[in-house]
């Protein structure tokens, strides 16, 4: 088994891939998670955070078998100014 | 609470019709229907648009406007709500999202609505891409409604 690990949208071309599997051995947290997903990289101010589909911190707990993704705030909808 | 993401075009106003004959039960009993439909602009801060590419993680998708449908029900005394949300290419003037919430009353199915557009716009993981010619920018935030 292994934690997923997945980056959406703009965060995905920030980072240069779509998906990474860990080994839950290494990791405990969601902010290790994402240490250990991009080589150590800067997490933007603005990421949010899913564990499990589920809206989570930082500090979130993953273990073995979660999907933990990143991504830029969300844009969807329409019929009004998105800038 | 019927929830659809589609990756084609769709007519909102024959999804409404087509949800009201599959669900004979709301025959009689609703006496408002509140809708939204969101349209794709061919012109967004400042600059032309010629096409927008619209993203999604679709599990989460579909387990947040679950969680949201659910809210509304049990928020407001409402008796269905229907969710269809585009994703994939979108080109100007086609239509991106609809919410329908039908309900005895309208106090009831206006604030639902209202609800579920804000919450979807807010939390719902999508994100959109706008294509100009040989430009492309991701839209970085959504303005309040």
């Amino acid at each position: 088994m292994s934690i997923t690990v997945k980056f959406f949208a703009s965060l995905r071309e920030t980072v240069g891939k779509e998906e990474a599997r860990l080994d839950p051995a290494q990791v405990q947290t969601a902010q290790q998670a994402w240490a250990a997903a991009t080589d150590g990289r800067e997490m933007p101010a603005n990421t949010l955070i899913a564990v499990n589909m589920e809206y989570a911190g930082a500090d979130a707990a993953v273990a073995d078998g979660d999907e933990v993704a990143f991504f830029p705030p969300v844009t969807g909808g329409c019929g009004d100014a998105a800038r | 609470m019927s929830i659809q993401l589609l990756g084609e075009g769709f007519d909102p106003w024959q999804a409404l019709q087509q949800h009201q004959a599959d669900n004979p039960r709301l025959a009689g009993k609703y006496g408002a229907t509140s809708i939204f439909v969101g349209t794709m602009r061919d012109f967004n801060d400042g600059a032309d648009v010629d096409c927008m590419v619209l993203e999604h993680y679709p599990a989460m998708t579909q387990k947040h406007l679950q969680a949201i449908s659910s809210e509304a029900m049990s928020r407001w005394d409402i008796l269905d709500t229907l969710i269809i949300h585009r994703f994939g290419e979108i080109r100007p003037n086609d239509p991106i999202v609809l919410l329908a919430v039908w309900s005895a009353h309208r106090s009831a199915s206006f604030p639902a609505c209202r609800y579920l557009i804000e919450e979807l716009k807010s939390r719902a993981p999508f994100w959109k891409k706008e294509i100009n010619g040989e430009d492309a920018r991701w839209v970085e935030y959504n303005t309040p409604g």
